[in-house]
Formats: C-alpha cells, structure tokens, sequence
C-alpha cells in the first residue's frame, strides 16, 4: 500500500464563532477573517508539515485546490507542489486535484503540471477534479457545463501530454491553433492520473474506462460508503473485461493516533468537530448549484438533508468511519479491517484536519508513522 | 376566459402552449419561476387579445433541447415560434428572464413585433446594482423575494410541494443557469444593439422589486430613451400578479 500525507492547509486560526455565526466558511466568509501575518506562519508550518512527511517515510505528499474558503488556502496547489518539489528529494507529489472547468486555459494545467514533474524529476502524481459546487458560485463558471468543460479539458491536457506537437485542438470551450508543449512531462507516456470524488457513478465510469483506468479516490466518506463505490468501481471494471488493481482505488481520510484511545479522541475532539462542523459545512444552494450534478442525484442530497447538513461529534464519525482515531493499535486494526474489506492501494491520511495545531499534528504524524504505517505498507 | 392547453412543435423542442382569447396576438413570456398555471391577468388580457402562453424550452412541460446553451438560443426560437403560428404584430409581454427574451428577438428582428411590455426584465447590468442571488438563496428566501405583499408569498409557499412540482422547480432551476449564471441574468454585448428596437416599448416595474431594483429601469431608459416607464408601488418583481387591474391597464392602453 502506498501512504500519502494530504494536507488541506485550513486557516487553522479562523474565527470559529464568526464562521458558525456566517453558516459557512465558503463564498461569503468575509475576508477580514484572514489575517495576512498569521497566514504567513501558517503556509510555512504546513509546507514544514509537508516536507516532514518524507522524513517520516511517506510515500508521497499531496495538496489540493479550493478558492475563496477558510476550509483550504490553496488557490493554486500549483504554488505549493511547487515548493515541494524543491524541497523534497524522494517523495511523489500529488495534486489532487487541479480544478480544470475553474481554470480559464487547461493548456496553463498541462504547463504547470509538465514543469513540476520536470523539476522533480517524474516525482508527480497528477490529479483532476471540477472544483466542489461552492466555486461554482465563488468563479461564476457555470456549473451547468462543468461536466463538459472538464471533459473537453482533461482531452487537451492529455494529448497535449502525449501527442507530438505542434497540433490544433478544435472543442467546443477551447480552441488551440498550437498546442506544443515547452515543456513535455518527465514521465512517459505522462504523470499518473488520480482522480478524487466523494462519489458518483458517471466518474467512476469514466475513470474506471480501459483507456484510461485512473486510480479513484474517495474522499471524507463514512467507511460503508468509500466500500461501496470502491466496489463500485471494481465491479466496473470487470464490466468492461479487465479486473481492477488495487493500486487505482483509494481512500482519503482524517486519522489521529495517540498513545491510548482516550487520549487521542481528547486530543482531536475540538478540532475534528472544528473541522467537520464548521469548516466543512455550507447550504444546499452552495453544495450543488444547478446542473453540477444530475438532478436524480440532488434530489438524493435533499431526502438526506438533515444527515449530511447536521453536526456530527467525533464519537458517531469515529463509528461512521468517516474518522480514524485511536491508539496506534486501534488505529491499524481499524485500517487492516478496512483493507480486507476494500482492498485499497493508496491511502491519503490527513494528519492536520480543522484547528488542529502544529504540535499535535507532527505528534500525530509521528506517532502513525512509527506505530501504523510500516504494518500498513507491505499489504 | 378558456384557455386550451397543449403541445406545438417548434425547432424539434416540443413546448407546452396554453392559448386563450381572440384578438391581436400577446405572447406572455415568463420568468426564471416558469408558467405552471393561468394568472388572473393573463385572463383578464384574453378579454382583448388572442394571449399565448408558452413554457419556454428547458421549463415546465416543454423539451429540453440540446441546442438551448444561451439566451440567443431562446431568442431564435421564439422569432421561429412566430413564424410557425403565423403570428402578426404580436404584443411581447416579457416578466424578467422572459423580458429579456422579448428583448433579444426585438434586437434581431421586429417584423412580427407590434410591441414590447418589459416587466422587471433582465438582460442588461447597471452600475453598483446587483440582482439578488437567486442561486444561492433557499428556495423560500426566493419566494419572499419576488413578492411585496408577505400574503402573497405565503400564499405560494403554502402550495404543496408534489414530486411533479419539485421535478419542474428543478428542471426550471436549471434552465435558469444554463442561461443566466454568468453573466449573471445580462448579455454585455445586448445595450450596443438596443438601438434596433424599431417598436414601442413599455418597462413596468415594481418600485420594491428586490430580485431586479428599480435601478435597473433607470438603466434601461438609458438605451431605450422613447420607451415609457411605468413604475408601479407596493409591487415587487412580479407586478403583473400583485397588481394585476393596474398591469392590464398598462398593456391595454
């Protein structure tokens, strides 16, 4: 198994009350919220966080794209897997994802993506996503062509990857008269392809397609859910003819490991409850605008309104499994049950989740690494 | 007044047309909210004209069309739907989103237009004026919004909500954003050709519109200096509706 560290990069130092009082830390947050100073110390402690990971002995590192929330600070993943592929030496590097229908050129993404894995030496892991429904709102893109224009993106970005340049790329978002490369990726034929979802069954059609077989990751999903589009996705596969490795599923995950059980969900309480009940939360309307996802599934989303948009306390995530938390033993048992449920090949654990501070994050990240990882790597 | 009901095909979209009265043909285009049902105006307007009442393509009853990406498309089709019913000097009657249809076919071509009545329509933006967020509000907050009189909005919101009815808010819902997300609810490219409106034009507003302010009017006067304004009081966005005797009037004279 391979284990990544994912790192959202919260601002750590929100407010909490003022994002209680908004509803919600996304779009409409205002930005006084954001200090400039402490946000310097934050970036650098999380990058610090990041580089620590392939000292701990990850396998690789991974950061991701939201705009205009208090939830994540990366705008662009592109300016932090940047640093990241200076400072590390060993690590992959994975951004999960760029939001191609965000991005006003996908040839910008295919550029950026090229010049990281260039620069890392073929250290990166490219991951694709259309941005969540609240940036929808945030970008002003319309979320009715979202699927198409993440379609008609990840093509471009793709031949401009693989296919001899210069060649006109004719869409209907996009039209190229050049698409040359400057420079082409590192590895060949290109960087592996993930792709993070919190489920949806055309994805996984698509991802799971023979041409392509992209690794599918679930993110923040109770445990019975990740299994079941995991299997989804397995079962999909033999569909179209091939079985599927374990190495294109995965699962992304808030873990906190301490010396006992008790300790650890004191120690985490607060900020996982930070994290999931203030940081994670916004309305219906900001969730799912019109047409970012298909109507049958949104009409879904609203018969189960009141459990997804609800609190929910460590103790019924940590049931859910939406949370790993516990001693180092606890921790792996819960992990090797749901390997031999799931069968898994990556897993993402984020370390750092809500207002979780620096000292108990590298406790966190050090005790997971001494006491789960190793037993976790060789399945 | 007896309105039939029914299908006519247009463009491949087959879009569900409710037709009533005799007269000058009045085509009622309406807004993001859609047309489920007959309004007491647009009976009181079948005592004069021959009123038709189309769903638009993407709402209601109607298809949704493959070809319908922007408010042009729209624009096309309801010039091709004047052609198809062989309408002549038809009265455009256009509520917001439909206003801004009225306007757009108007710009390319008026030869079967007698008139525009543009009630709170949208199209356009004006300077430090912005509509409501009609997306990201709950859908109630929206309710509340198009209406001055509370009564009316509670009369709305009291409506049961079926899986019928929840389908089409949906599918209207996402018409609306298909169309109108961004630019939001305006074409930047309309006010350089307004100046082709050959027709007369009415602009009827509620003075406590909080979907589209009253700014907007001002804004519209300016690109459209020889249409007369009617700004109506104790009225929101759908003035037709809270003021039905007084809106009639308007168009009639």
């Amino acid at each position: 198994m391979q284990i990544i560290l994912f790192h959202l990069m919260p601002y750590a130092d929100l407010d909490l009350e003022a994002g209680r009082k908004n509803g919600t830390v996304w779009v409409r947050l205002p930005n006084r919220h954001f200090d400039p100073q402490k946000g310097h110390r934050l970036y650098n402690r999380y990058l610090d966080e990041l580089e620590y990971a392939e000292q701990l002995g990850f396998d690789a590192v991974s950061v991701n794209e939201h705009h205009q929330t208090a939830y994540g600070l990366m705008p662009s993943p592109i300016v932090t897997a940047s640093a990241l592929a200076r400072r590390t030496k060993r690590v992959r590097i994975a951004i999960l994802g760029s939001a191609l229908p965000l991005r006003e050129h996908p040839l910008m993404v295919a550029e950026e993506h090229a010049m990281i894995d260039v620069i890392s030496g073929g250290r990166l892991i490219s991951g694709f996503v259309r941005g969540i429904g609240a940036e929808y709102h945030s970008f002003g893109v319309n979320p009715t062509v979202s699927h198409e224009r993440f379609h008609e993106a990840h093509d471009l970005i793709v031949r401009a990857w693989t296919e001899p340049g210069p060649f006109p790329f004719q869409g209907k978002h996009y039209s190229v008269q050049y698409v040359n490369l400057w420079p082409r990726p590192y590895q060949r034929p290109h960087p592996p392809i993930w792709i993070p979802s919190q489920g949806s069954k055309e994805t996984i059609d698509w991802a799971s397609h023979p041409e392509r077989r992209y690794t599918y990751l679930q993110t923040f999903s109770p445990a019975k859910v990740v299994q079941r589009y995991l299997g989804m996705y397995r079962d999909r596969c033999s569909g179209y003819g091939y079985e599927a490795q374990d190495s294109q599923l995965g699962w992304a995950v808030p873990v906190y490991v301490a010396d006992t059980d008790e300790q650890a969900r004191r120690e985490a309480k607060p900020h996982f409850e930070a994290f999931r009940n203030v940081f994670v939360k916004m309305p219906l309307e900001m969730l799912l605008p019109p047409g970012y996802t298909s109507r049958e599934s949104l009409k879904n989303v609203m018969k189960a309104k009141a459990q997804m948009f609800g609190d929910v306390t460590i103790d019924q995530a940590i049931e859910l499994g939406l949370f790993v938390c516990g001693s180092g033993k606890t921790v792996l048992k819960a992990f090797e049950a749901y390997w031999n449920d799931m069968r898994f090949g990556n897993l993402l654990v984020l370390c750092q989740f809500g207002t979780l501070p620096a000292e108990l994050t590298r406790k966190n990240m050090e005790f997971f690494a001494r006491e789960v990882m190793p037993r976790l790597k060789p399945l | 007044m007896k309105f039939t009901d029914g299908f006519i095909e247009v463009d491949g979209c087959r879009t569900h047309l409710r037709r009533g009265g005799s007269g000058q043909p009045l085509l009622y285009l309406h807004g993001a909210s859609g047309a489920p049902a007959i309004m007491p105006f647009m009976e009181r307007l079948a005592a004069r004209f021959d009123v038709l009442v189309p769903e638009h393509p993407g709402y209601g009853l109607s298809d949704e069309p493959q070809w319908l990406e922007n408010i042009h498309d729209a624009a096309y089709f309801y010039l091709d739907f004047l052609k198809r019913l062989n309408l002549q000097k038809a009265v455009v009657v256009g509520s917001s989103m439909g206003g801004w249809m009225a306007l757009e076919m108007a710009v390319r071509d008026t030869s079967r237009i007698e008139s525009l009545v543009l009630v709170g329509p949208a199209g356009i933006a004006a300077p430090g004026v912005h509509p409501a967020d009609i997306f990201l509000m709950p859908p109630e907050e929206v309710i509340r919004s198009l209406f001055h009189d509370q009564k009316l909005a509670a009369q709305r919101l009291a409506e049961p909500v079926t899986p019928e009815s929840l389908d089409i808010a949906l599918k209207n819902r996402h018409t609306t954003a298909r169309l109108a997300w961004e630019p939001r609810l305006h074409d930047p490219f309309l006010p350089k050709w307004l100046h082709r409106i050959d027709v007369p034009v009415k602009i009827v507003w509620g003075a406590q519109d909080r979907i589209l302010p009253v700014a907007f009017a001002h804004q519209f006067k300016k690109f459209l200096p020889h249409a007369e304004l009617h700004i109506m009081e104790h009225a929101g966005h759908l003035p037709q509706m809270e003021k039905p005797d007084a809106f009639c009037e308007i168009v009639c004279r």
